[in-house]
């Protein structure tokens, strides 16, 4: 209790994080970061990190379960023991299974499920990193993956909450709000505004809960257009690649060339994780600040198999054979990621 | 032409008389059910990025056997469902007790799906020309969302892939592609097709692989003219099988090329 600011929204009307009221916190997503799952997305929403993967359509053991006529869809949140700062104990909590069941349920109406009777689609999302909104944010995050993995839905589902801090409405709470507020209210949505889950944790007028229910449909659509361009981003990225016969024998040079390049067209794609630097950010940050490293890193190695076999290439040959080069491109490359740690410093979140 | 990438919900056209597959109607108006690539001629369509393979008649599949029943085969067709050969489905007539000693667990065949009936039953035929089990050459598996990609537009990828690595090909509309040639020239066909997967959402991929094979060729005729293996027979068998499936191809690909 002693660190509950005293107050939520400064004279600016502005938030302790500096965001306005119906502001949403910084998101990025990246899908395909699983190679094994038919689906995934990993996203970072403020300081949660969430990973979503999607298994199925697949063959549904024990049979019983199967349901003749449509697919069943198993949803599984799951927070990681380490995700918070105390850790928590593994395993499926009352809590866990509750957020399951409306998660699931937030996800039946769009997906076409009757497709693929006697089956199973089996969505896990697991909390990385929590702070505050997580069932929201595994929401988006398989939202996209169920769409990476191919499955016929009628649209995408975002989610977002309104809390009340200070006796005023604001979108997406961050852990002190959500802690100390006066109410909570996640919600899921289809981009028609149809509202597939709806919680409310505290009290508010009926005013303010039609009040809230439109902040909510503002930050979903602004999270739509994440999605969006999240799913769109992973073929356009793909074209840069050029078709080549000699790419076997390319000379080091342009493999630096192409690191180089690569790097900087994913400066400019600010809603999306890099993934081609990822390697090096790993090591960097374990120098200046160890303390989640062990999460960072295994996360890192999960993500986006898909470029592995380009880029890494190039930075093993130029660290066995051009060191000159080597000292530039690492120092290029590093750039964005320190983007990405700006944006969810590691720190903060012992702070808060 | 440009292809543009879809996402589940996007509105696709204001007349309802568009909805192709992959689309759905609401109100008056077609919206996508897929994440894909939208598909505008006579109707729009979306074709899939991903997705499981949903077996459905007349497709032809490459399965692999899973069990053996004291009548039936089971095999693994890639799908969520399982695929079912009858011992009167094999081209022999074969008594049940050895069905064993033509094809065990862990066999791959060519099979073609006889029905599925409304539960997802699965019956399989190997009863035509050139459907047979498999005893040599590599199965390569892709998503099935690409394999009209691999096929071509009127097969003319893959009589193309055929022509440029003298393997012989057989797409299953399951996303497995058996191949059989000589070792190197399998190996520049996987990395084309490889290729394919990559850039399937592309235009102007025939050409582009066709010199990509064409080059490599040239690289390989000059490394390795050691290796001489037999060279394929049954080609022309293939052929025949494929020639509705690449009817059924067009139908998605309108557009290509």
């Amino acid at each position: 209790m002693s660190d509950k600011p005293e107050k939520f929204i400064d004279e600016n009307g502005l938030r302790l994080d500096g965001r306005r009221l119906n502001e949403i916190r910084p998101m990025k997503m990246e899908i395909g970061v699983l190679s094994r799952a038919d689906g995934s997305c990993y996203l970072e929403w403020g300081k949660n990190k969430i990973l979503a993967a999607v298994y199925g359509p697949r063959e549904l053991h024990p049979r019983r379960l199967q349901k003749s006529d449509s697919a069943l869809i198993r949803y599984r949140y799951n927070m990681a023991a380490f995700s918070v700062e105390d850790r928590i104990r593994p395993g499926p909590s009352r809590r866990s299974i509750e957020i399951s069941k409306v998660s699931r349920e937030a996800f039946e109406p769009v997906v076409m499920t009757q497709l693929y009777p006697g089956t199973v689609i089996d969505v896990f999302a697991e909390v990385l990193q929590a702070d505050a909104g997580t069932r929201t944010a595994a929401i988006n995050a398989a939202s996209v993956a169920l769409a990476d993995a191919g499955i016929p839905m009628k649209g995408l589902i975002a989610s977002c909450a309104v809390g009340k801090v200070d006796g005023q409405l604001v979108l997406d709470l961050d852990k002190p709000e959500d802690n100390y507020g006066d109410a909570d209210i996640p919600m899921a949505m289809t981009s028609d505004g149809e509202i597939t889950l709806l919680q409310m944790d505290g009290d508010v007028t009926q005013e303010e809960f039609k009040k809230a229910i439109e902040m909510c449909k503002e930050g979903c659509l602004q999270i739509f257009e994440i999605q969006k361009e999240t799913l769109r981003q992973k073929f356009t990225k793909l074209d840069d690649v050029e078709i080549s016969d000699d790419e076997d024998n390319v000379d080091i040079s342009t493999l630096v060339e192409n690191s180089l390049e690569s790097s900087v067209d994913d400066e400019g794609e600010d809603s999306i994780v890099v993934e081609d630097t990822e390697d090096d950010p790993g090591q960097d940050i374990e120098v200046e600040e160890d303390q989640d490293i062990e999460i960072e890193d295994e996360a890192d190695e999960d993500i986006g198999p898909e470029k592995e076999e380009f880029i890494p290439e190039a930075v093993d040959l130029d660290t066995d054979q051009e060191d000159a080069e080597d000292i530039e491109v690492s120092g290029d490359i590093d750039d964005p990621c320190l983007v990405d740690g700006d944006i969810a410093p590691e720190d903060d979140g012992r702070t808060a | 032409m440009e292809r543009e990438i879809v996402i589940p919900g996007q509105l696709l056209s204001e007349n309802k008389g568009d909805s192709g597959p992959g689309t759905y109607v609401k109100d008056g108006k077609v919206y996508s059910h897929l994440y894909g690539v939208k598909n505008a001629k006579n109707k729009i369509s979306v074709i899939p990025f991903s997705g499981k393979y949903i077996p459905s008649p007349k497709d032809y599949v490459i399965g692999t056997v899973m069990e053996l029943t004291p009548s039936n085969w089971i095999f693994d067709i890639g799908s969520p469902y399982d695929g079912l050969l009858h011992v009167s489905e094999y081209p022999k007539r074969v008594q049940s007790n050895i069905m064993a000693e033509f094809m065990d667990i862990g066999t791959s065949a060519l099979l073609r799906i006889k029905d599925v009936n409304s539960s997802m039953k699965v019956e399989l035929t190997m009863k035509e020309r050139g459907l047979r089990s498999l005893t040599e050459g590599r199965i390569i598996k892709v998503t099935p969302a690409k394999v009209p990609r691999v096929i071509g537009h009127g097969g003319s990828m893959v009589s193309m892939l055929k022509k440029e690595t003298n393997c012989e090909v057989f797409v299953g509309q399951n996303g497995r592609i058996w191949i059989r040639g000589k070792d190197s020239e399998m190996e520049n066909l996987t990395e084309a097709i490889d290729l394919i997967i990559k850039h399937s959402h592309t235009s102007g991929l025939t050409d582009r692989i066709s010199d990509f094979l064409r080059n490599d060729k040239d690289d390989v005729q000059m490394t390795e003219n050691v290796s001489e293996e037999g060279i394929v027979d049954g080609t022309v068998d293939t052929d025949e099988v494929q020639e509705e499936a690449y009817r059924k191809m067009d139908a998605l690909l309108d557009d290509d090329n």
